[in-house]
């Protein structure tokens, strides 16, 4: 009993101690302890708990929260201004901007790219398959069905392709990575522009629906003779099959983070002011280039209602884009080239609380 | 206190009155059934404002389609079209296939607990049951995908074909995945429940009746059915609605198992999908107000075929029992 009464005595002087310890700097500095949440992609997920975490260990006054609750969700809360910051894997439409306030109310920060692996199982089949645009999108048009079509073997000389049927699995669930991969198809078949269409969910013409990365791989590990497509970051931690895609320069290129970086860098040129753009279907001479690529943006407002909370997030989405990038290379993530950094940061400079720019015109260090 | 309580209680009942004290029974009776009363309300007006809210949210879908979207196949999201024909098929097709293989089979394990098996037999297996109605029902989808599926794609599927291909419900290629799989997974997910409660029912059977029965020399056959099975009729009839309910709802297993191909063919072989799966797999993503729309208009749907249904099994049991109103 005793000793217990001593211990605590000593516990709440820890305590006070502890207590003094973290109230004295929060009070002197001038940026108090500030919480960011935000919501939004899953894509996006891995690389912002890495990074924000990194940052979170050089700036221990800052703090973000986020929620990986799906693109669309992460547009609805930030219209509904429950959250700071929005991430997207597919820009807003102008639905979505109406419904935000206007084109001029939100901005668009690309943070991150990534590149969508066309997956199949074909156990026969060493080497990579090598497909172009067309044929892609004749095998998921349903027109091409067994592995051995004319299409298919004169883009693989000399590998010996089996007469197994084509069984395509497609996403159930909306997802950014079938928007990437139907804008693709979009820009090289006429047919699919017009049959089908892009975006976060279609209408397939044929195919087993699966919900989530892992139901599609699953599917296709299971059925011999299957295709689909899943982020890259997916395929290369489960050592997936993947094709080499046929890019405009006329190089069959695996997909990779480098390919993505590629893609980026040769659209940079035609990026709207707005930074709206998908770019999946680039075309450049560069041979790098792997086409089926695709940004994703952070989503905030123009006009920030609270000044700290705003200056803390244009620093924190300034880091990103800058130092943080370093911070997707192990997770698969392609870091934005430097024509794409530089729009992106002038576009951070135009976000503004009570009239004042919040970002500093110098870029961040 | 308890002491003086039964002393003034048995006073007031000599008198032939009850004790007059703030906290008299009657106010004590009062203050409960008022309370449950207000439970029970409040069930009702959850019910109601669950109901008025898809009914508010689906405003814009109702206005953009009508009538019609409950009879159209489309279902294009980026041109803006859609109809729920295929998932409401969908959904009722795999849970009455389900309850068509789970009723017998559940009703059968009861009574082979409650009137064959072995006393110590009873306890485990009865608590084995419970626990597999306890299992999250990912892992049921897991196991399905895993497990299930390729078991029906190589062998259930091609049996069928063989011996009962001439029927247009087992045609069609063989993808494994599908309605077949999507029923079978939930006819093992609602057993538990069919079973549970139907064995609960058979146990509540007066011991006097069934002793009466076989005193007049009723085999055990003429005992479970004459005497068990029409006085346990309508509570089995209720573990079948609660296993329809459940097979009705169930989104994540189906979801992983079924295709999610929206369509509508005869064979149990085809891809298909279900509203509870298309609104787990679309909410997150749905980019337009229209498309958000839709899917409330798919959840007030699910909704109302879920009573439509309950109220037909429940007709049905009337129809069956003529004494269940007195129950």
């Amino acid at each position: 009993m005793v000793r217990r009464v001593i211990s605590w005595w000593r516990l709440s002087g820890l305590l006070v101690l502890a207590l003094t310890a973290v109230l004295n700097p929060a009070v002197a500095s001038a940026q108090r302890n500030v919480t960011l949440t935000g919501a939004g992609s899953s894509f996006d997920n891995p690389l912002f708990t890495k990074a924000f975490s990194e940052y979170t260990k050089q700036h221990s006054d800052v703090r973000v929260n986020y929620q990986s609750v799906g693109s669309g969700a992460g547009i609805k809360q930030l219209t509904e201004k429950t959250v700071d910051f929005g991430a997207t894997d597919a820009p807003m439409n102008d639905e979505q901007l109406k419904a935000a306030g206007g084109a001029d109310a939100v901005v668009h920060i690309p943070v991150t790219l990534g590149a969508v692996a066309i997956t199949y199982n074909l156990p026969s089949v060493k080497e990579p398959l090598k497909l172009d645009g067309e044929t892609v999108a004749g095998i998921f048009l349903g027109e091409i069905t067994k592995w051995n079509d004319d299409k298919i073997t004169a883009l693989n000389p000399g590998v010996d392709l089996p007469g197994t049927d084509i069984a395509v699995v497609t996403r159930s669930d909306g997802s950014g990575t079938t928007n990437i991969f139907t804008t693709y198809l979009a820009s090289v078949s006429e047919t699919w522009k017009s049959k089908v269409g892009a975006g976060t969910s279609v209408k397939w013409p044929v195919g087993i629906g699966a919900k989530g990365s892992e139901g599609v791989a699953g599917q296709v590990k299971q059925l011999e003779g299957a295709v689909t497509y899943v982020e890259l970051s997916y395929a290369s931690q489960n050592q997936l099959a993947t094709a080499q895609i046929k890019n405009s320069a006329g190089t069959f290129v695996a997909p990779s983070a480098a390919g993505a970086t590629a893609c980026a860098n040769a659209a940079a040129q035609t990026m709207p002011d707005d930074l709206r753009i998908m770019i999946a279907g680039c075309a450049g001479d560069d041979p790098a280039i792997y086409p089926v690529s695709g940004f994703s943006w952070v989503v905030l407002y123009t006009d920030q209602k609270d000044a700290t909370k705003g200056q803390a997030l244009v620093t924190v989405l300034d880091w990103l884009i800058h130092d943080g990038q370093q911070y997707g290379a192990d997770l698969d993530y392609a870091p934005l080239p430097g024509s794409v950094v530089a729009k992106a940061t002038a576009k951070l400079q135009t976000v503004t609380a009570n009239g004042r720019p919040l970002l500093a015109a110098s870029p961040a260090a | 206190m308890l002491d003086t309580f039964v002393t003034t209680l048995a006073e007031a009942q000599r008198a032939g009155r009850r004790p007059r004290r703030w906290w008299s029974p009657r106010l004590a009776d009062r203050v409960f059934a008022g309370a449950v009363a207000a439970f029970a309300a409040a069930i009702v007006l959850l019910t109601v404002l669950i109901a008025w809210e898809l009914w508010r949210g689906s405003a814009a879908a109702r206005h953009a389609f009508g009538f019609g979207f409950i009879t159209s196949t489309q279902w294009d999201p980026v041109a803006g079209v859609f109809g729920a024909a295929p998932f409401i098929y969908g959904t009722v097709v795999t849970a009455i296939v389900a309850l068509l293989l789970a009723g017998p089979i559940g009703i059968g394990a009861a009574i082979f607990l409650t009137e064959l098996a072995p006393r110590a037999a009873r306890g485990p297996v009865g608590f084995l049951v419970e626990m597999l109605a306890a299992i999250p029902s990912v892992i049921y989808g897991l196991w399905a995908l895993f497990v299930l599926v390729p078991v029906v794609r190589t062998h259930l599927q091609p049996f069928l074909a063989e011996n009962l291909g001439f029927l247009p419900l087992f045609s069609g290629p063989k993808y494994g995945v599908g309605l077949l799989s999507a029923a079978l997974v939930l006819t093992v997910m609602i057993l538990p429940t069919v079973t549970a409660i139907s064995q609960s029912v058979l146990a509540a059977v007066p011991r006097g009746q069934r002793e009466a029965a076989h005193a007049l020399a009723a085999t055990r056959w003429e005992v479970i059915t004459g005497v068990s099975l029409p006085f346990a009729r309508s509570g089995i009839a209720g573990a079948l609605i609660l296993g329809l309910g459940r097979a009705l709802g169930e989104t994540m297993a189906v979801t992983m198992v079924i295709g999610n191909r929206p369509g509508i063919s005869p064979s149990l072989f085809a891809l298909g999908d279900t509203m509870a799966s298309v609104i787990a797999n679309q909410f997150n993503e749905a980019d337009s107000a229209l498309f958000t729309s839709v899917l409330v208009e798919i959840a007030l749907l699910l909704f109302v075929v879920t009573v439509l249904l309950n109220l037909g099994a429940r007709l049905l049991v009337w129809r069956l029992t003529p004494h269940a109103g007195k129950r």
